[in-house]
């Protein structure tokens, strides 16, 4: 398996061409060995567990987990993203069709989502809850070694997200950022409606790297959809995907599986929990 | 520019002498095959060493892929060994598909219309010279068109069509065959299958790589004319810089059935003009149902062209295909 593709032009000089395609199959291979190990591994939870009464006192039976806006978001991006790997990833594996044009118009989307985004977490969300602190890497890690059944010691309930959660969304979006901006890119070098093609933006080394970044970004996410997915569809992870459909979780798994003074409900008539103060540390 | 050399670079020779034969060896051999008919194609592509198949094989000996016979329903097959001249000077395609032996006869010159096939016609690579030259451009599996940008030579690139690659197609009977309802019997180690011609070829937005569904392991055995429709009208042109020998600028071919003085049917096909046989629905549904006169031609050459998209060197085929459509609807006889 190679990793890169070259090509020699006419006056013998090596080209970057971007990264080999064999790596599509790999991702899609690491993928399912980590789908496979993670559910041969890790124990689903027993469903047992039971809540303090003093801390479900005065709180509402149904807590506001993503709000309508959060939940458009995700959505739209899930689209955007769904649009962009197939067009990006079937006609390399052998289902041809026009999808040059449907590819960059769903990577505006996808920019517009997060634009969105960024607006709705500094405007309307408080975006420390997404904050890595010195908490979530020691969760992080006590998560880590418990599954890896190395810790019979529980790990304590996080706020909002929980570390594997937020390392998953710094992780991707990274790697969705460096798909736009390398795919902006790429777009001088395409005949568009929004701006003059201009291949010879940069040297052939530098759209040589742009297309490795773009492909390595691509691959990558098509590992972090695996998944993305799949933790989606764990049995004792369906509330919280249930949550970024309804909005809502109940309070019963607000405080199973999160710190209500982490994670506080702000209003209580409302359900709405939002406060969250367990990031730093 | 493409160093030209006079030794080929090695590979395995194969020389099948049946059909079945053929088909199993462009199968075994896949991408690292090439399928040599006539040779005039193939022969730039080794000898400026930028295509460098590991296995040739040569359908040279098949002589079942060579004739031209009669079908059932009064059609035509044609091999896709048959040479353009016998295409060209038979009796039946004369007298029945004269607009296909107009097309074959046009083909460059009399000893290239000898030597070359059919087939190789039809399925012979674009002439952009960045892409025949190696540059690693988007058909040669790279990632920038050099034709495309305002400071290339792109004067007989395309003005329809483009996706990333501006590219033409440069066969001079594959707008025939588009007009003529041709259908393309392609064999591979699976069995056959059929294509309508218009189906045959295909864009860069859907395979940059290729200008045919032919894929590696394909190989394109016949070609079928459909029975030609009493009173049919036809008509081919084919503009180039030289007269006596050259690839088209842009060709017509069109199929006209007209009733009384009535565009009944049509079927208009402009080539080089885009990277694959362009029909020209539009130009097509402005002749229906109107005399083949001057004023419907006119209509239906604007109607060809308002999609037309020029680039910096070729906007003279916008006129081009405009008025060769034109004379495709008024002049068909």
């Amino acid at each position: 398996m190679e990793f890169l593709r070259h090509a020699i032009n006419p006056w013998g000089d090596d080209v970057l061409l971007g990264v080999s395609w064999d790596l599509i199959w790999a991702a899609v291979v690491v993928g399912a060995l980590f789908v496979v190990g993670h559910a041969l591994m890790v124990p689903k939870k027993t469903g047992d567990e039971t809540v303090d009464p003093d801390e479900a006192r005065d709180l509402p039976d149904k807590v506001l987990r993503h709000t309508t806006g959060a939940r458009a978001f995700h959505w739209s991006m899930t689209v955007a993203m769904f649009v962009l790997l197939v067009t990006s990833f079937f006609p390399l594996v052998g289902i041809q069709f026009p999808w040059v044009t449907i590819h960059w118009v769903a990577g505006f989307g996808l920019i517009l989502t997060v634009l969105y985004h960024i607006w709705h977490v500094f405007a309307k969300q408080d975006f420390r809850t997404m904050l890595v602190g010195g908490k979530d890497v020691a969760e992080g890690v006590l998560a880590l070694k418990k599954a890896l059944r190395a810790t019979d010691a529980e790990a304590p309930r996080p706020g909002k997200y929980p570390a594997d959660q937020k390392m998953f969304h710094h992780v991707a979006g990274v790697v969705t950022v460096g798909a736009i901006v390398t795919g902006v890119l790429m777009m001088y070098r395409i005949d568009h409606v929004l701006w003059e093609q201009n291949p010879y933006l940069f040297g052939d080394a530098a759209w040589g790297v742009i297309y490795v970044i773009h492909g390595l970004c691509g691959v990558g996410l098509i590992f972090l959809v695996i998944a993305h997915v799949y933790f989606a569809v764990r049995p004792e992870k369906r509330w919280m995907t249930w949550s970024m459909i309804n909005g809502w979780i109940t309070r019963d798994k607000y405080l199973q599986n999160h710190d209500p003074k982490r994670w506080e409900v702000v209003d209580r008539e409302a359900g709405t929990a939002s406060r969250d103060a367990g990031s730093g540390g | 520019m493409a160093v030209i050399r006079d030794m080929i670079p090695p590979f395995e020779l194969y020389q099948p002498s049946g059909v079945e034969d053929a088909v199993r060896l462009v199968g075994e051999h896949g991408d690292q095959g090439w399928v040599l008919a006539g040779g005039l194609d193939t022969f730039d592509w080794l000898k400026d060493r930028i295509k460098r198949p590991a296995a040739v094989i040569d359908l040279g000996g098949v002589a079942e892929l060579g004739g031209i016979s009669e079908t059932d329903d009064g059609g035509l097959e044609i091999g896709a060994m048959a040479r353009l001249t016998a295409v060209a000077e038979s009796g039946d395609v004369r007298s029945r598909f004269p607009l296909l032996a107009e097309a074959a006869g046009l083909v460059a010159t009399p000893q290239i219309r000898n030597q070359g096939t059919l087939g190789g016609n039809i399925v012979q690579d674009t002439r952009c010279w960045y892409y025949r030259s190696g540059w690693p451009c988007y058909r040669a599996g790279g990632n920038v068109c050099y034709a495309g940008t305002s400071r290339s030579m792109n004067r007989e690139h395309c003005i329809l069509g483009a996706s990333r690659c501006v590219a033409v197609n440069p066969s001079d009977t594959a707008p025939a065959l588009v007009a003529l309802d041709a259908e393309m019997t392609v064999a591979n180690a699976s069995g056959e299958r059929t294509y309508a011609a218009r189906d045959f070829f295909i864009g860069p937005e859907i395979d940059i790589t290729r200008m045919t569904v032919l894929e590696p392991g394909d190989l394109l055995t016949r070609v079928r004319l459909p029975a030609p429709q009493p009173g049919a009208r036809w008509y081919f042109e084919k503009i180039r810089d030289r007269k006596s020998w050259d690839f088209s600028l842009a060709s017509v071919a069109s199929v006209l059935h007209v009733d009384g003085d009535v565009v009944r049917d049509a079927r208009i096909v402009v080539n080089g003009v885009a990277p694959y046989p362009v029909r020209s629905d539009a130009a097509e549904a402005v002749a229906r149902g109107r005399a083949p006169d001057d004023e419907t031609g006119q209509m239906a050459g604007e109607a060809a062209v308002q999609d037309a998209r020029a680039l910096r060197h070729n906007d003279y085929k916008i006129a081009l295909m405009r008025n060769l459509v034109k004379r495709s609807v008024r002049d068909a006889a």
